[in-house]
């Protein structure tokens, strides 16, 4: 995979729980350009473990001298965003992926819902770029839990005008998604980006309104999650390899010395997807990639987010 | 190094021809004894010195008169050209990409100065040079796409990334192996593959798809793709097809090593930063049989793969007419010597 060598610029702490970080290329030539949506993964040594996290890019994509983006600091982290608040700091060099957009813009949609959740505005900071270059019909829907958790709502203000509406948690003002969504024109393209229930929320919503299914869009990265230990095989590598609790397949599978293709690492892209030859046990399927009855078949499996459970998985690699 | 542009024709006379390095590189695209489709796509990484992947985008002796050529089957037909309104990022995208390999590649022939946005572009073997403001088309004698695939060997399909698959929404198509820019337009990957025989039973074209939608950034990819024509004639259009369909009938034994080129296609994907769409280049080698049989093992092996080629594809790749013929001009070239794998002249 090819990667960008970059140095940390700046630090910016946002609110109680956010820091910004902004990143310029190390040999100080230009970034390359991107699409609004966009993300990067960024890679971290944590003690000789490489961690990869995707983070959505915040800036314009129609400037590149530096990427922008922002972090929150994870209760249940694995460790990737708590180094990223404590160890990470300016000047600092990190390896970072090329621009990768899994939450483009509908170019031909003609009016542009865009619904926001805490840390979820990320990926529309760049849209809202492209939106406004494009002079483009759009309104951003941005929720937060109190004024002090609204990181960038003075930024956005300031940016977007009237097409901003905050829903601040502490001061009881809501999102009504079925008002909200009840009454588009057609041609009314919807995305989401934030807390799970949120995402499910909207999406459903959107669905019982009969919104058609490619104009509704979430992104909803999700970090591997902590499970309990399990071995698998891989056949072609003929190796046997132990999966711990806080690592993901992924991880301990490049731990190990076997290559495996990778994009988003967050369960999204479907890059990573390997097929499973033998398995004794259950796949907990954990991403947003498989249909429902491809997670059903036992066939394949996201090594990123998902994992497994029982004394034998035999995967193709 | 500076190229020597030939002067010569791909319609009516037919003056076209490859030089002795021309021949050398060409890329033939078969390293085994037998052809099947695959998903034989590799990063479009850099390769060889001299070879047609050493650079981002090659250029040849054919450039100039296959320029001249494009110019004039747009004027016969501007329908060649379409590009969709919600494509216009892309053409941007396209001009930046093009003419910043360009001249970073072949610096004696095109210049890029960029003050800001304000660009100024030379290109000297077609004598033009223009200073424009990169973004306003205004600026801009013609839609940016159009401008510069103009000035390019070859032809370009930008293909929009939205409801999961890659829409052909744009391009510039003037030298193609018998399909319709003007048909194809707005459809998706599924539709526009639909009529290729056997690749959709087999998979190969959810696969390709799969992969592509995964295309990155500073991470193009290319693959060869290949069929027969009769005559060095790049506008092989359905639209034109009076013009070309009935030269299979002037075939014979004696003129078939003259006649019959092999047409190899230099396909390259590159995934467009600002609009996230992915370009289609599809960059066209010609080279008759009997400069393909100046290299023995190329003749042994395309007669190979043709005697052993499925009839469904000799009928889709259109060489029904002329294959039997074919394949006994090539026997005699075959002395049944084991190749090894690979598809070096020599």
């Amino acid at each position: 995979m090819t990667m960008i060598n970059v140095k940390v610029a700046a630090i910016e702490q946002v609110t109680p729980l956010v820091k910004h970080f902004t990143f310029v290329k190390e040999d100080g030539s230009s970034l390359p350009a991107f699409s609004g949506g966009s993300h990067v993964v960024v890679s971290i040594d944590i003690g000789g473990r490489v961690h990869r996290n995707p983070y959505s890019l915040m800036g314009s994509p129609m400037e590149n001298e530096a990427y922008h983006i922002s972090v929150r600091r994870q209760e249940n982290s694995r460790g990737g965003s708590v180094f990223m608040h404590e160890n990470v700091t300016v000047g600092m060099p990190l390896k970072i992926t090329y621009p990768m957009n899994l939450f483009s813009l509908a170019k031909k949609g003609r009016k542009h819902i865009l619904i926001a959740g805490g840390i979820g505005i990320t990926p529309f900071m760049s849209q809202i770029a492209d939106l406004k270059r494009m002079g483009a019909n759009y309104e951003l829907h941005y929720a937060f839990r109190s004024p002090e958790h609204g990181a960038f709502a003075a930024q956005l203000k300031e940016s977007c005008g009237d097409h901003l509406h905050c829903y601040i948690d502490s001061n009881a003002t809501r999102l009504d998604l079925q008002a909200l969504l009840s009454d588009q024109p057609l041609g009314t393209h919807v995305y989401v980006c934030g807390p799970s229930a949120m995402v499910v929320a909207t999406l459903e919503t959107a669905r019982n309104l009969g919104w058609p299914e490619n104009h509704i869009h979430s992104e909803q990265f999700l970090s591997p999650p902590i499970g309990e230990p399990f071995k698998i095989q891989l056949a072609r590598s003929n190796v046997e390899i132990q999966v711990s609790a806080e690592m993901s397949m992924l991880e301990a599978i490049e731990a190990a010395g076997v290559e495996a293709d990778f994009l988003c690492r967050g369960g999204v892209c479907g890059r990573c997807e390997l097929d499973v030859l033998e398995t004794d046990g259950a796949l907990l399927h954990n991403d947003h990639f498989l249909t429902d009855s491809e997670k059903a078949s036992c066939k394949k499996i996201m090594p990123c987010v998902s994992r497994a459970k029982g004394e034998r998985l035999v995967l193709d690699l | 190094m500076a190229l020597n542009f030939k002067k010569e024709t791909f319609r009516e006379d037919y003056t076209y021809s490859n030089s002795d390095a021309a021949i050398k590189r060409f890329p033939f695209p078969f390293p085994e004894d037998q052809y099947m489709y695959s998903v034989n796509i590799e990063p479009h990484t850099k390769g060889k010195q001299g070879s047609v992947c050493e650079f981002t985008f090659d250029i040849d002796e054919h450039y100039v008169a296959e320029c001249i050529d494009k110019k004039i089957t747009l004027e016969q037909d501007p329908g060649r050209y379409q590009a969709l309104p919600h494509m216009m990022d892309a053409q941007w995208d396209f001009v930046e990409l093009t003419m910043g390999a360009l001249a970073q590649d072949y610096p004696e022939h095109f210049t890029l100065q960029k003050q800001g946005l304000i660009w100024t572009w030379e290109n000297k073997p077609l004598g033009i040079k223009d200073t424009f403001t990169f973004g306003d088309t205004s600026t801009l004698a013609a839609e940016p796409f159009d401008y510069i695939g103009r000035q390019l060997q070859g032809d370009f399909v930008l293909l929009d990334h939205r409801d999961e698959t890659l829409y052909a929404d744009a391009g510039i198509v003037t030298s193609q192996a018998d399909w319709s820019l003007a048909f194809n337009v707005g459809m998706s990957w599924r539709e526009w593959h639909g009529p290729v025989p056997r690749a959709t039973e087999l998979g190969v074209m959810d696969r390709a798809l799969k992969y592509l939608l995964n295309l990155q950034i500073g991470s193009p990819v290319r693959r060869l793709n290949w069929t027969m024509t009769v005559n060095p004639r790049l506008d092989t259009s359905p639209e034109n097809y009076p013009h070309w369909g009935s030269d299979r009938n002037t075939v014979n034994a004696e003129n078939i090593g003259d006649l019959v080129h092999l047409r190899v296609e230099l396909q390259t994907l590159f995934r467009l930063p600002r609009s996230n769409a992915i370009v289609f280049s599809i960059r066209c080698y010609l080279i008759n049989l009997k400069d393909i049989a100046i290299y023995p093992c190329w003749a042994k092996r395309l007669h190979r793969v043709q005697k052993t080629m499925h009839p469904d594809l000799i009928e889709y790749k259109g060489m029904t007419k002329f294959h039997p013929m074919m394949v006994d001009w090539l026997a005699k070239f075959d002395d049944g010597e084991t190749l090894a794998i690979g598809t070096q002249p020599e």
